[in-house]
């Protein structure tokens, strides 16, 4: 047997069996440190998971004293009596909801339009700068909106804004009622500020993963360049759209603060915007230092779990469409 | 159309400038010297900084970040070496849903383990309600930079004998550092200005303190009691620490972007 003129790539340090049996199998990772290095990431990575399914269970076993006493009805009696220890959700969903909903409205043709005309129509020189300002949005802490709520958009909404609203829109049981200023339209139009970038910045990261292809098959029809947006260009990023608008929608629900802040604390069901209205996320904000018997402690550990509960539901539908355009990829991991 | 897609995102723009200006215009004048040395008046006089609440901020997210970091950075790794696989699969699926959990709910969970079994708010429960928030966000940037290293290189390094740990660690998360970096700053920006999940853990302190087993101080906490406190002196003080805190955010956020900027040229 002839030797090679090259030397043998040196065994690794902490083996002494001869020759090819330790380098192959450092080739296919299963030397000893390869295992620990490989052990150690998993159960780092493991620790999601397992604390996603610990938040269920700590929220169900804190939450199980007020389920077994009031069962369903939690959720749709509108009665919160901490002195008759009677608790029930209904207005706080109702308002958690109502003011995402509020937020949306605003928000998706706002977000949407910022990410087309980010990805179809800005002159190139424009696409980055505006892209970073309208993320800037969302690195603004939820409690300076608060501030920025109370002090600026309240006492706009009540000279400027509110008046004309009523006057066109007063009839309707929308804008029924005095404005006070703590309202569900200062809550809706804070969130709709607060979810503007995170929409915008997952709209524009799918509509960048359509093809060129796609637009140009439309434009080759003789579509115009809208045209070609309208027809090719959103149909085939649908998917992906929806999921970044329901990310929004997720991220509605849950905040906290600013809503807190300007939305009128009131445990109350009512169709008007102008009205005060409650969170379930400012309820726990607000009530939750001052609980003083258990079974209100468990009530309020119940709107978390239910809060919990249902973003959970909303972020992994929305992450399940946006997966389905951008396979696996972190999409908008810059904004969120 | 064009004219219309081009004023939303005018729109959208115009807001942060509005709330940008609010913050200089009103909180600006109040930021002097004793702002920042001194500690809170009591309740009513005229004066005191916000000392306290910035240490505070310091010391529990330099502590959210020293629990957070190697968690979210291991996870991360983890997803980029090894998770093609169905766990991989799902622990990627798990930190995007975490990314949109409540904080408040995050906030709630620490109370229950690490103030009730207490007895007592401390620092550190609210650092530990950060962490968990920082966790999911780090992994994610950190498996999006580490897939960014071409694999020509690690193909170089294994095939120099080096084994699959020392790749790893030693070329391809070393080439990805300035972006794992760069995701760390903005993780810690993101929760530097977190309130919810400190309501019921740090609670808040109007004195000066550094112990980390005791309610402790942020500029988050204290901008919410002083915006939703009676006096005018609070408010403007709201609006101080308000612009303080912003600065804080945004330079952290600008620095983590031009670094990676800096790398990456044109990722995106």
């Amino acid at each position: 047997m002839t030797t090679l003129p090259i030397e043998p790539a040196p065994a690794p340090p902490n083996t002494e069996t001869p020759s090819t049996e330790p380098r192959r199998a450092s080739l296919r990772g299963v030397n000893a440190s390869d295992r620990i290095y490989k052990g150690v990431l998993t159960v780092l990575a493991l620790a999601l998971p397992l604390l996603i399914v610990a938040l269920f269970v700590q929220l169900f076993v804190s939450a199980l004293p007020a389920i077994k006493r009031f069962g369903f009805s939690f959720l749709w009696t509108s009665t919160w009596d901490p002195v008759a220890e009677i608790y029930g959700a209904a207005p706080m969903i109702f308002g958690t909801l109502a003011s995402s909903l509020i937020a949306l409205l605003i928000a998706v043709p706002l977000a949407l339009g910022v990410a087309i005309f980010l990805t179809e129509f800005a002159p190139r020189w424009v696409r980055q700068p505006v892209a970073f300002l309208v993320e800037l949005l969302a690195a603004i802490p939820s409690v300076v909106y608060g501030l920025w709520g109370v002090f600026v958009l309240i006492p706009f909404l009540r000279s400027y804004a509110v008046p004309p609203l009523k006057a066109v829109l007063g009839w309707t049981p929308f804008f029924q009622g005095v404005f006070y200023g703590n309202s569900l339209l200062a809550g809706g139009i804070i969130l709709a500020i607060m979810i503007v970038p995170y929409i915008a910045a997952v709209s524009r990261e799918v509509l960048l993963a359509v093809p060129g292809s796609q637009r140009e098959a439309a434009l080759a029809m003789g579509a115009t360049r809208w045209e070609a947006v309208w027809t090719a260009v959103l149909p085939y990023g649908r998917a992906g759209l929806i999921g970044a608008v329901i990310l929004g929608l997720g991220r509605a629900l849950g905040e906290t603060m600013a809503v807190t802040m300007v939305i009128g604390n009131r445990h109350d069901i009512g169709l008007s915007a102008l009205q005060p209205a409650y969170t379930m996320a400012a309820a726990i904000a607000n009530e939750f230092s001052e609980a003083t018997t258990d079974t209100y402690l468990s009530a309020l550990f119940e709107v978390g779990l239910i809060l919990f509960v249902i973003t959970v539901l909303v972020n992994a539908f929305a992450r399940l469409l946006i997966w389905r355009v951008a396979r696996g990829a972190a999409v908008g991991s810059r904004a969120l | 159309m064009t004219a219309l897609v081009a004023l939303m995102a005018f729109t959208a723009v115009l807001a942060l400038v509005l709330i940008l200006g609010d913050l200089i215009a009103k909180g600006a004048s109040s930021l002097d010297w004793n702002f920042f040395v001194r500690n809170p008046a009591p309740a009513g006089e005229t004066g005191g900084g916000v000392a306290n609440a910035i240490v505070g901020t310091g010391i529990i997210v330099g502590l959210a970040a020293l629990i957070g970091l190697p968690i979210g950075i291991g996870a991360g790794l983890y997803l980029a070496e090894y998770g093609s696989g169905r766990l991989g699969f799902l622990v990627r699926f798990v930190a995007d849903v975490l990314n949109g959990t409540p904080s408040i709910v995050i906030g709630i969970l620490a109370w229950t383990w690490m103030v009730k079994p207490v007895g007592r708010f401390s620092a550190l429960a609210g650092s530990v309600a950060l962490a968990v928030l920082m966790i999911p966000m780090i992994a994610r940037t950190t498996e999006e930079m580490v897939r960014l290293v071409p694999h020509s290189l690690r193909e170089a390094a294994l095939a120099l004998g080096y084994p699959r740990w020392r790749t790893s660690l030693r070329v391809v998360a070393r080439t990805a550092l300035s972006g794992i970096v760069t995701g760390c700053l903005v993780g810690i920006a993101r929760v530097a200005g977190e309130t919810a999940p400190l309501l019921f853990t740090a609670l808040g302190n109007l004195n000066f303190t550094t112990k980390v087993t005791q309610p402790m101080q942020t500029l988050s906490l204290q901008i919410y009691v002083y915006a939703t406190g009676p006096f005018d002196e609070w408010h403007r003080l709201a609006w101080a620490a308000a612009l303080v805190l912003v600065a804080l955010v945004l330079v952290l956020s600008m620095v983590a972007r031009w670094v990676t900027r800096q790398r990456y040229g044109g990722v995106r």
